[in-house]
């Protein structure tokens, strides 16, 4: 069994708080507690139906009291797959809030509202989910119920949906009419919606293919932590301590570890007793090298073969995190996997309108303001492009002022 | 596996080294709190696995009311003789000798509220810059939005409002001088999933996990172990039952369930079957009562 990260994408309008709960009731991943507060409540539906929305409410009430809108993760599991949704807001002033939960995503849920279609928060949702780069994205055609189940409706959404998903340049989309209030294609496939030959959203998430984007990078090792025991039993034991970020190391390859570029080979993995001859991407190991040299947390090993962009000036895109707008004359910090070092945003080239998606050229970098800047650093990072390494090609940039993580980078060129 | 893809227990346990050997590497004088509880343990399981041969970069610290089950205690001291890492313990009754908090009475006095200032006390004396805790996002609503890296102030509140936003594996341990950061490597992992690690690793656990005969009595609907530390009267009935505690606390504020789960595939099973009998709308006084011990309040956090 394995483990499947979603981001669900659309307004509490959109029945996106509904769709959760149908799938957490449906699946019968409620606690008791919860369900006994659902049955005994006094908010019905309008056909006297228990009200699905009540186990999201966490959310509601933040808004209703005014507090920041945030990312909920919510857990539940079946026989095939353990599940984490990250539940975050969809209206634009939360744009950081849905950055950050798609970071960490493998698959994308987009609503849209049967009755309004390919809407701008529709072309925002999609862009930000191609920005982060997941791979999967499945379209909820919601609230069919309200069109009396129209094949003629839904068609044109996809029509519509196809053309946006080509300018953002989304290649898996999966598309599903659903009544998430009914029930319709949540759990169950629906008599209402006969027409449609597809998948069920849980099934379909059950049973889909992650996107091996990790596992089929090249190898990199971001060394976090030197075990150095210096013990009289243990005096010349040195390991290095980390997690496989992409790809995966074999016992006796050759790695390099920048930004130094001296080379080495694997002579041993170990994970507390165990001594596996690979460590698979993902994999938390201690690696020991034939060769002593001299390594240190913010180094990073990686396959001789295939080595990534070691530079000091990066092209990258931005989204601006922080009430204070960016100052492009202060020197901030990047944190990129273990290695943090002082950077400056030494041009903005472009930002992005991200309900029409055009370009804008006013130099101010806002609070949920996305674009292209390039980005100058104090020492050499070792990165890949994000697009094809996501792992290794994300980095964060925090104010040394109040140490708040003020940016989101997606590293996507070397900059010359 | 399938596909290059990890087992889920295996990315879970993946993820919470990864995070411990985060906290050593960013931070001067990290803590691991550890309760006596089974989440703290697998903590423990994880710090062998993220450092070994080394020794921990952090000592363990126990936040001691007092009133604990002897059980706790002898499992801890088994526990740090094995491992050979030091051990900081925190007392509240010194908290209560030197009158920073007031021993609560009545009948439902209980010592677990007053913790958090002998916790934060061993923080300050210490200068703790960093606490590992067992807390998980599964517990509660408020809690499945706190991030890995959460920031404290120097009276120890966390405002979700000022929340740091936290992507990808990139966590940000930069802090001014007397805030300090609580870390949960674990926020990922459901109460199953601690148990499915639990039997994966033959972690040992204290005693009262298991089903056992102990004198309780009935409390505000729910069972109590009869002990000194529980002001009883005439109204209250001592009666052997077949017990276990869902949770490792205070004896005074942490209820047994009816149970019948000698081993720990007992356990999972009535986990798993408190579960099933959630689908329908009908629900016994004692699935009830499990589950609101899920919901463990106070505490370290």
């Amino acid at each position: 069994m394995d483990i499947l990260k979603f981001i669900t994408a659309g307004s509490v309008d959109d029945g996106k708080s509904t769709l959760i709960g149908r799938l957490l009731y449906d699946s019968d991943s409620i606690l008791a507690d919860q369900l006994e507060a659902l049955h005994s409540s006094n908010r019905k539906n309008d056909d006297g139906s228990i009200d699905l929305a009540i186990l999201t409410d966490g959310l509601k009430a933040e808004r209703e009291q005014g507090i920041t809108i945030d990312v909920a993760y919510k857990y539940f599991q079946t026989e095939k797959r353990k599940f984490i949704i990250a539940d975050t807001p969809g209206h634009i002033q939360y744009t950081r809030n849905m950055v950050t939960g798609a970071s960490n995503a493998n698959l994308a849920i987009i609503l849209i509202d049967a009755r309004k279609g390919v809407i701008e928060q529709t072309i925002r949702h999609s862009y930000l989910v191609s920005l982060l780069g997941i791979q999967q994205v499945v379209v909820c055609v919601n609230k069919m119920d309200m069109v009396n189940y129209s094949q003629e409706v839904y068609d044109q959404i996809i029509t519509d949906y196809q053309k946006l998903a080509a300018k953002v340049d989304l290649k898996n989309v999966y598309y599903i009419p659903v009544s998430a209030l009914k029930g319709d294609n949540i759990v169950h496939p629906s008599s209402n919606i006969s027409w449609y030959k597809g998948e069920s959203l849980l099934p379909y998430l059950e049973n889909i293919e992650l996107a091996v984007d990790n596992s089929t990078a090249h190898a990199r090792f971001p060394v976090q932590w030197v075990i150095r025991p210096q013990t009289e039993d243990l005096h010349d034991y040195r390991g290095y301590a980390g997690r496989v970020s992409s790809g995966s190391f074999k016992v006796n390859d050759k790695v390099t570890v920048l930004p130094s570029g001296f080379t080495s080979s694997i002579s041993k993995i170990e994970l507390l007793d165990e001594e596996p001859q690979e460590a698979l991407a993902g994999m938390s190991v201690t690696v020991h090298l034939k060769d002593d040299i001299d390594i240190s947390r913010g180094d990073v090993l990686v396959n001789s073969n295939y080595q990534p962009e070691v530079s000091q000036l990066i092209e990258a895109d931005l989204c601006w995190m922080d009430t204070r707008a960016l100052d492009t004359s202060h020197t901030y910090f990047i944190q990129h996997n273990s290695k943090v070092t002082r950077c400056k945003i030494q041009e903005v080239l472009h930002k992005v309108n991200i309900n029409t998606l055009e370009k804008e050229y006013n130099e101010e970098f806002k609070l949920n303001d996305i674009g292209r800047i390039i980005i100058k650093t104090a020492e050499p990072l070792a990165f890949d492009l994000y697009q094809n390494n996501k792992a290794n090609g994300g980095a964060i940039i925090i104010d040394s002022r109040t140490n708040l993580t003020v940016g989101a980078l997606m590293l996507r060129a070397v900059a010359d | 596996m399938s596909n290059n893809h990890l087992d889920y227990l295996d990315e879970l346990e993946a993820e919470a080294i990864y995070i411990l050997r985060e906290v050593a590497g960013q931070f001067e004088r990290p803590a691991l709190l550890f309760s006596g509880g089974k989440d703290s343990i697998t903590l423990v399981r994880l710090a062998e696995k993220a450092f070994r041969p080394g020794k921990f970069p952090f000592p363990l610290v126990h936040i001691d009311t007092g009133h604990n089950f002897v059980e706790t205690i002898e499992y801890r001291d088994a526990m740090i003789k094995r491992i050979n890492e030091k051990l900081i313990i925190g007392h509240v009754q010194d908290s209560i000798d030197e009158g920073k908090v007031i021993e609560q009475k009545g009948k439902n006095a209980s010592r677990n509220a007053l913790q958090t200032v002998t916790l934060l006390d061993t923080i300050a004396k210490h200068k703790f810059d960093a606490c590992i805790g067992g807390a998980r996002r599964d517990e509660e609503k408020a809690r499945a939005k706190e991030r890995i890296f959460s920031v404290r102030d120097e009276f120890g509140q966390w405002d979700p409002k000022r929340q740091r936003p936290e992507l990808w594996n990139i966590y940000n341990g930069k802090i001014h001088k007397g805030e300090n950061v609580r870390v949960f490597p674990i926020s990922n992992w459901t109460e199953l999933d601690v148990w499915n690690y639990i039997r994966r690793e033959k972690i040992d656990l204290p005693s009262i996990y298991f089903a056992h005969e102990r004198e309780t009595i009935v409390r505000n609907g729910q069972l109590m172990a009869a002990s000194p530390f529980l002001n009883m009267d005439e109204e209250d009935i001592i009666e052997r039952r077949n017990v276990r505690f869902r949770t490792v606390g205070d004896m005074t504020c942490t209820a047994a369930v009816e149970s019948e789960a000698y081993h720990l595939d007992d356990i999972i099973n009535e986990i798993s079957a408190s579960k099933i009998s959630e689908r329908g709308a009908r629900m016994d006084d004692k699935v009830s009562e499990a589950a609101m011990e899920d919901r463990k309040k106070g505490g370290y956090f």
